[in-house]
């Protein structure tokens, strides 16, 4: 291959390479070096080296093991909450309308919650839970439960994963909606014919058609639950105890409450690759099971595009850099 | 396999209350017999589909009744007719393999695994689609993917029919021809009812031994090729079936006689109970009118262009505000710009309203 090579092309990319340079690679690198420092106010900086990396990944000092204990909770969170939204968006999707004025009014309501922001969200469960004036809390306990998100860890969990499930499963829904929608009618007609059951049409057609925008939704939802601060942080504040203290609430504390800069850097760093890896390893896996359909059935090279899989979750750098 | 009747099947995408002119599909009753390769003809819009939609169950008609064997199914859901449908772009289920596919109608139904290798094997050989039995179905050409849906069509052996929605559309011409007397030989190899419906009339006529032609919701002829060719009962028929197609003039008729433009053609048989006040027109294909010198006793007509198909050239030609085209024989040139006419009075048909007047002999 005779291609030309010049080397001014290079200008051309860096108009690019400023704007990332200012508004990512900087701030991140502010990053990088506090969290190689330790500060005890007055902006006066100690070297610390890679001390704080030990440290938060050592549980028997106090930063690891809450970061350890935090990030446990985060994980188990985003299984809970992708276990119960995935599949219930999904439900939702196939049991909404095909036409008519009801798919508007569908659309409409399940878009709602998503419309709300997240500290109103918060706000709505904080009030809706209380045991003394929320309709939520007074009939639990009028009927006999004994629910009290403020005391009890168990009722702070539900509550928590219950106001996330009825925030998001909308975008699960709509995701597997649209999904759905682009199945041709002939698809449904052939499967009538080939008879069917509800059930072999939803693993035949149905499953294998929304596979992409279901792994858009996991990948959405993993990385907005795995972030979450706002709502658990405005109806709980973490508690009781630390029971509902996620990543972001913990980095948080750390960094504006005890004004640890250095620590807090440390932390947001390994939370930031933690997001980074995670999604990559489930872009990957999820187009993987895709490509290798494809390489069985044609014999041809199927070259999928990789690059673009370390570029997609990227956007999750930016409010990370927001909190710390 | 069964016997299908239609009685008085009609559809209407706006309810019954709408005026029958909207129908989709109007009015029909007619058999098809067990065994019978049947093509639907008709252009783009005349309700082949909804016909075809009507008695898989996709639809349910507005009126009337669909009989298999003489057993009312009407109500019966797609599921229960026993009945396959092949669609007009492929669908493929994409997790399944090939022969995952094939096998899909006949695990729904619960036929015993041994069964369904067999037929599936079978299957498999009759499409030469062996080598890609044990292959996922994605990215496979559309042609290979037509033929998986062709072969979940063919797959289960006591269906009542076999329709097939244009299936050759997305498949290339040759293999079209390939796959076409494949499902010929299918045929005759299955002992199916197969339906086809197409809007392109070489397909038809090679692939069915009855075609159905319809023509704005309405069955307009059912008979054999030859039938449709020599007796077109309906000048939408006559004007469709054959390239070019069948030369409709207005003319006067009078017991043996049909007058066009003063001049008088001989007809075979008598037409003395013409309907009254109906629109009279003769019909005559390209194939029996000769095109000669003009000379006395002969209609002339202006000629527009003669167009040579190597078999066979053909003199396009004006009557007045009317096109006729006719055989122009070896050797005519028409250099004149003129030619008389010379019609085969046999084949001459008498038409009212557009629909075939039968004369006495």
């Amino acid at each position: 291959m005779d291609k030309t090579v010049n080397q001014k092309a290079w200008f051309l990319v860096l108009p690019v390479f400023l704007v990332v340079a200012f508004s990512a690679v900087l701030p991140l690198m502010t990053v990088v070096n506090y969290s190689m420092q330790d500060t005890f106010g007055n902006n006066q900086f100690f070297w610390n080296g890679v001390g704080w990396f030990k440290e938060l990944l050592d549980p028997s000092t106090d930063l690891g093991g809450r970061f350890l204990a935090s990030l446990g909770r985060n994980l188990f969170f985003s299984m809970v909450i992708l276990a119960i939204e995935v599949p219930l968006g999904i439900v939702v999707a196939l049991s909404m309308p095909r036409e008519g004025w009801t798919v508007a009014a569908c659309l409409i309501i399940l878009a709602l919650p998503l419309l709300i922001p997240w500290n109103v969200v918060g706000t709505i469960w904080q009030i809706f839970g209380r045991p003394d004036i929320g309709l939520l809390g007074y009939v639990l306990n009028a009927i006999g439960i004994d629910y009290n998100y403020v005391s009890n860890e168990v009722d702070a969990w539900v509550t928590v994963i219950v106001m996330d499930v009825w925030h998001w499963t909308s975008l699960v829904a709509l995701l597997c909606y649209a999904g759905l929608k682009s199945i041709p009618d002939a698809y449904y007609q052939a499967a009538q014919i080939d008879g069917a059951s509800r059930w072999a049409v939803f693993k035949a057609i149905q499953l294998p058609k929304m596979n992409r925008v279901l792994l858009i939704a996991v990948l959405l939802r993993f990385m907005d639950s795995f972030m979450i601060y706002t709502e658990p942080f405005v109806v709980t504040g973490g508690g009781p105890g630390n029971s509902t203290t996620f990543v972001s609430i913990e980095l948080v504390k750390i960094a504006l409450g005890q004004f640890d800069l250095g620590k807090a850097a440390a932390l947001s760093l390994v939370y930031n690759l933690i997001i980074l890896i995670v999604c990559w390893v489930f872009y990957t896996v999820m187009t993987n099971a895709g490509v290798e359909r494809k390489v069985q059935a044609s014999s041809e090279p199927a070259a999928e595009p990789k690059p673009s899989a370390a570029l997609k979750p990227v956007p999750a750098l930016k409010p990370k850099e927001g909190v710390a | 396999m069964a016997r299908i009747d239609l009685v008085d099947l009609a559809h209407s995408y706006g309810g019954n209350d709408a005026p029958q002119e909207s129908f989709a599909l109007k009015p029909v009753t007619m058999t098809w017999r067990q065994g019978g390769a049947y093509a639907l003809l008709g252009p783009s819009g005349c309700g082949k589909t909804t016909l075809l939609n009507v008695i898989s169950g996709i639809i349910t008609p507005s009126r009337g009744k669909i009989l298999f064997d003489g057993v009312d199914i009407t109500p019966l859901s797609t599921q229960k007719r026993n009945i396959a449908q092949v669609f007009q772009f492929p669908v493929i289920y994409d997790t399944m393999t090939v022969g995952q596919n094939l096998a899909f109608p006949l695990k729904n139904r619960g036929v015993p695994k041994a069964d369904i290798d067999r037929r599936v094997a079978e299957i498999g050989r009759l499409l030469d689609l062996e080598p890609y039995l044990n292959r996922k179905a994605t990215r496979l050409t559309a042609d290979a993917k037509q033929k998986i849906s062709l072969g979940r069509g063919l797959v289960r052996n006591d269906v009542a029919a076999v329709l097939f929605d244009e299936p050759l559309t997305v498949i290339d011409p040759e293999l079209k021809w390939q796959l076409r007397s494949k499902l010929k030989a299918l045929h005759r190899e299955l002992d199916l009812t197969m339906i086809y419906v197409t809007h392109d009339q070489t397909e038809a006529l090679t692939f069915a031994d009855t075609v159905v032609v319809m023509h704005d919701g309405r069955v307009v002829q059912s008979g054999t090729p030859a039938e449709l060719f020599d007796k077109p009962a309906h000048t939408f028929v006559g004007y469709f079936i054959g390239s070019p197609g069948m030369n409709i003039l207005p003319a006067e008729v009078r017991g043996r006689e049909a007058v066009i433009d003063g001049h008088v053609i001989a007809l075979n048989r008598a037409y003395d109970k013409l309907p009254a006040g109906a629109k009279i027109e003769i019909g005559v294909r390209p194939e029996f009118v000769e095109a000669v010198a003009p000379g006395p006793g002969l209609l002339t007509a202006k000629i527009e262009r003669i167009d040579d198909l190597g078999r066979i050239r053909f003199a396009r030609t004006r009557l007045g505000d009317a096109k006729l085209a006719a055989r122009a024989p070896a050797g005519f040139a028409g250099s004149d710009g003129s030619a008389g006419l010379k019609f085969d009075p046999s084949h001459v048909h008498v038409y009212a309203d557009s629909l075939l007047v039968e004369g006495a002999a």
